[in-house]
This record gives structure tokens, sequence and C-alpha cells, in this order.
């Protein structure tokens, strides 16, 4: 019936805000093979709270197998670091800090960060783009996603790297009329910067569907209630459809930043000196091979690090205002070590006043 | 005798072969409250979204305040408006969802101030002094900084009906707003819209409270298959209902 509502409707009697928490009877049945609390039968009724559950853990006894094999074998590969010569820690040691290296991983830190932002920048201009309900736009967008996603990216950097083959001369000018700057291809794309054209452009289609995949996830109505409030396209897509999708987009574009660290050392190959191609400079004269790509792998090791407490503080910041927001480190640490009652899809206690507690639903 | 507040002149839209509506004559008297009831798939709410053109329409007029919704007349010729224009009209016709459709990455203060600051381009104080106002005024004064997901369903529908009161609209239309609310939380909704009728507001709601037609609006429209079948004065429509298809809709709800 839909009649018109009482101005005061009664509670009902299982009005979930009020009812003290404890005094659930799954409580008082659950403590069975726990010696009886006196009066629980009575706390339940009279709405205090029940004495805390106690009751003995399961047994896992595979979890134990698995941390002796565990440890064994962890004791095998730390002797084999300590003993065998043949790792050089005093060269990694050496060459841990030195001028070179440093000057490497620097070129690497740069490649990866501008290649990020033209792969974020271009890729959110193909995103929108390729859901523009203009065909020819949105197809363009295809056709871009579709080439360079669908060739190697060490094909597109030695591309990029032998353009001057293509285009000895380049220019920059009015189409079929006169030019205003001109230069020879060779000098404009350096390696450098044709390693950042290849990292960069094909970033781009990926970034393209991960944003798209952003952008859709967000609810249409949103986008009519910010339409309604006579905000524009534009604006809707900046102030309410974006920072939706950012929840969405961050976590891949977080694993695309760690991807293109290490990606970046493709760029190797035409000669760019970055962190690995400086270590085979070094190696190709020392054939100290493994000591030197130990060098590289812990500087990678080092920022991929950094790179993930940066994407996790960068995840929380853009789930704000939703709901089972990611954990802080501490409580992810503690949920995953000691073992808990608690509903495994909470992260947060719940926020007092609201009728948060899932028994209660 | 002023002009109307809305004016519909033989309305039709269509989606696919479908035509949803086929044809709509309506006048809302400024300052009046008028209330559309119908069954499901009449066209309510299509009607309402072709109102604030989220649907633009394929045949007949719309006015609202005067101005003709989507398209500029020279002559005989109608030309589209931009769509800096249509947002300009929009800002002059709130719309409270269902959904709700809070954006729940903003509090209910950022919710509010959203449209002031960046269609009227409002500063960031006076905007967020007037949104506490309304605040205040739908009974939620100290819920200014909470995030949606925090507040009920009735609450995120108050704060919804504020975000619309924040442009000033001329007209607010309600697309069934107690619709996917708990029993228990539309009393506080209808309430906030009850005080809003009695401060003049223009209002089109989209409902099925027949108790809140009868007692609110001047006007109650029945719509069913696409077209008006009644409209008039509650106690007409509700109580003395002349179309058989009215009586028999209002049989079973009542």
């Amino acid at each position: 019936m839909h009649g018109e509502p009482a101005p005061g409707p009664g509670d009902p009697p299982g009005n979930l805000l009020d009812d003290p928490p404890a005094a659930v009877p799954v409580v008082a049945t659950s403590t069975a093979h726990v010696p009886p609390a006196l009066g629980l039968a009575r706390a339940a009724t009279d709405g205090r709270r029940p004495a805390p559950l106690d009751a003995t853990p399961v047994r896992h006894p595979a979890r134990w197998a698995a941390m002796a094999v565990i440890t064994v074998l962890t004791a095998m590969f730390v002797h084999t670091l300590v003993t065998n010569p043949r790792f050089g820690w005093s060269v990694v040691a050496d060459y841990f800090t030195a001028r070179t290296t440093l000057d490497g991983l620097w070129v690497t830190v740069e490649l990866t960060i501008v290649s990020m932002a033209v792969g974020i920048g271009l890729g959110t201009v193909l995103a929108i783009m390729r859901l523009s309900p203009n065909p020819l736009v949105s197809s363009t967008s295809w056709f871009y996603i579709w080439i360079f996603r669908g060739t190697p990216v060490i094909v597109q950097i030695l591309f990029w790297n032998f353009i001057g083959a293509l285009f000895p001369t380049l220019s920059f000018g009015i189409p079929f009329g006169p030019s205003f700057i001109q230069g020879s291809a060779n000098d404009v794309v350096t390696p450098f910067i044709a390693a950042l054209l290849g990292l960069g452009l094909n970033e781009a289609a990926y970034m393209a569907e991960i944003v798209r995949a952003g952008i859709v996830s967000v609810d249409h109505g949103q986008t009519e209630a910010s339409l309604s409030l006579g905000l524009s396209r534009m604006q809707t897509m900046r102030l309410v459809v974006l920072p939706q999708a950012m929840r969405m987009i961050v976590p891949p574009t977080g694993n695309e930043v760690i991807s293109m660290l290490k990606t970046s050392s493709l760029a190797s190959v035409i000669a760019v000196t970055e962190l690995l191609y400086s270590v085979q400079i070094v190696y190709s004269r020392t054939f100290q091979q493994i000591p030197m790509l130990l060098v590289a792998v812990i500087w990678y090791l080092i920022v991929t690090t950094v790179l993930n407490v940066g994407q996790y503080y960068v995840e929380r910041h853009f789930s704000r205002g939703s709901a089972g927001s990611t954990p802080t480190a501490r409580e992810r640490l503690r949920r995953g070590l000691l073992p808990t009652h608690a509903d495994p899809f909470r992260f947060r206690p719940p926020e007092p006043g609201l009728p948060d507690n899932p028994n209660h639903r | 005798m002023t002009d109307p507040m809305v004016r519909a002149e033989l309305v039709v839209k269509s989606f696919a072969h479908h035509d949803v509506l086929r044809g709509i004559d309506l006048e809302v008297t400024r300052g009046s409250v008028v209330c559309v009831i119908g069954p499901s798939g009449s066209g309510k709410s299509t009607l309402l979204r072709c109102i604030n053109r989220l649907e633009p329409i394929d045949a007949g007029r719309l006015w609202v305040d005067g101005e003709l919704i989507g398209y500029r007349q020279r002559g005989e010729r109608l030309y589209e408006l931009s769509e800096r224009e249509l947002g300009r009209q929009r800002a002059n016709i709130g719309m409270v969802f269902q959904h709700l459709e809070l954006f729940p990455h903003m509090t209910a203060l950022q919710n509010i101030t959203l449209a002031p600051r960046h269609v009227h381009r409002q500063q960031r104080a006076d905007a967020e002094k007037r949104a506490r106002a309304l605040l205040e005024r739908v009974g939620l004064g100290d819920a200014g900084d909470s995030y949606p997901r925090q507040l009920s369903g009735g609450q995120q529908q108050r704060v919804a009906i504020a975000r619309a009161l924040a442009m000033a609209p001329s007209l607010i239309l309600f697309d069934e707003p107690t619709s996917a609310l708990d029993p228990e939380l539309v009393g506080e909704v209808l309430d906030v819209m009850k005080d809003l009728a009695r401060t003049g507001m223009t209002m089109i709601v989209v409902t099925h409270e027949i108790g809140f037609a009868r007692e609110v609006a001047d006007e109650v429209v029945f719509m069913d298959g696409g077209v008006v079948v009644e409209s008039g004065t509650p106690e007409q429509v509700l109580m003395a209902p002349r179309q058989p298809r009215t009586q028999e809709f209002l049989s079973k709800v009542l």
C-alpha cells in the first residue's frame, strides 16, 4: 500500500540503531563449550554486554609444514649469497653509488616520469575521443590504439630512432605551405627523444584503455545530475566523472608506472645511457657481468618499492567517500598476521552513530 | 494572467520505435505544485527529463519561464541551443532524482556548492555560507562535512534537494524522490518538500505517494500510455476521477 506515512512512525521492535550491539542471541549459543558466564541470559535482556567470546582457534598443520619448507629454502639462499664469491659483493659496493650508475639511474627516472606524463595526458585525450559520439573522432582513437598496442614497444623505439631515414628533415609550418622552423631529424630526435617517443606513445595506448574503463564505470546518473545543475559536459567530465573514475584508474596506473620503470631499460638497445646501459658499459670493460647487473637489480628494486608506497597513498586519497577505503599499512599487517573473527570485507571500525555493523543489517 | 512557468504543447518523444510521449499538453502555473501520477512506463519520468532537456524531444514545443527549451526560434526556423545556453537553461530548473545521485566523492557541502561555484561563479565562502543555510533549512545543519555514504537515504535526498535549491531555480522537478527510500525515511523527505511548496516554489513531482499529492498538490495529472488522461484539482482527480483508466489505477493504489 502506498499510503501516506504516519508523521511519527513508531520504531519497529527490531530497530537496528537502538539495539545494544552484543545482545544478539547467536552469542549465547556459540559459547556452548566455554564455561557459561553467569547471568548471560539476563545480560542479553537488560542490555549489558556479555563476556567476550573465548574459543580455541582451529589448528593449521599445513601452514606449519609450509613454514618449515620456506625456512630451509631461505637458509640455503642466504647461505649462497654470503659464501659464493662470484656474486662479487665488493664490486657491487664499489659501483652502487658510482657516478655512472647514479647518472644512469637518473636517466631511467627521467624516462619513466616523462613517458608516463605523455602516456597519461595523451591516453586521457584518447579515452575521451574514444567515447565521442563523432565516429571519425572515436575511430581515430581506435586506430591509434590498434597501432600502438599491436606492435612491440622495442620495435617502436627502434622505429623512432631511425625516423631520420624516413624524414631526413623535420619542419614546422603550414601544411603544404611555408615552414617556420626546420631541422635535421637526427638532431631533433636524439636517442633519448626516440626512447621517450617509443615509450610514451605506446603507453598512451594502454592508458587510453585504462581511463576509458574508469570513465565507463561511473554511473550515467552522475552525469545527468551534473548536467541538470547547469554544468557543461567538460565541467561534468572534469569535476564529477573523472574524480570518480580515478578510483578505477589509479591502481592500474600505478602498475603502469612500475612497469614503465622496468620497460625503460629497453632504451639500452639504442644506446641511451639509462641504468641498464650504464652498467652494461662497465661490464663490457670489466667482465663483471653478475655484480654489475646486481647493481641495476638492487636499484630497480629500491625505486619500485618507493613507487609501491607512493601508489598506496595515492589510492587512499582517491577512495575518499567510498565504502571499503584502502586500509592503513598497520591494519593490513594486523589482518594478515593475526587470526581474527572480523569480517574480512571490513577494514575500518564502524563510524559512531551509523548502522554500520553488518550483523545488524 | 501571467504566463505559466511550464508550457508543453503536443510534446512527442520516441526511443527507437517506441513512442514514450505521444503529444503531451501541460501548463504549470507559477508557484503551483503539480503531482504527476500514473503506472510505470506511462512516460512520467521521460516528461521531466524532456523539460530540462536531458532528453531532446522529437516534436512539439516546451517552454519554461517563458523560454523555449533547447532551441531558439527565428521566424519559422528552430536553431539548437549551444551547450552553454543549455547549461544556463538547466541551471534555472532544479532536478531531484529517484536514485539520489549525490556526488559520492564530495561532502554534502561540496555537493551543494559545486554548481554555484562553477556555473554562477560564486566565491567559495559565499557559496558555502548559502549552502549551510540550505542544509539548515532541510534539517541537516550539521551534515555539511559528511560524505553521502555516511548519510541515510532520506538525509541524502534532503541534501539533493538543498543542492537543487542552491542554484535558486524557478522550478524544481522531482522524479519519484521517495521511491528508492526505506519506508521509514519517506516522511522526512516529504516534509521538506511540503515546506518548499509552502514557500511558493513551482514544483512538478512525479510520485506514487497519493497521500502527498492529495495534501500538497494544486493540480494532479494522471498520465498513461504517453498522454495526459486526466488532470485537475486533487479532489477532482483523486476523489472523483471521470476517466475509467484513472478510476482503475486509483482503485489499485489507494
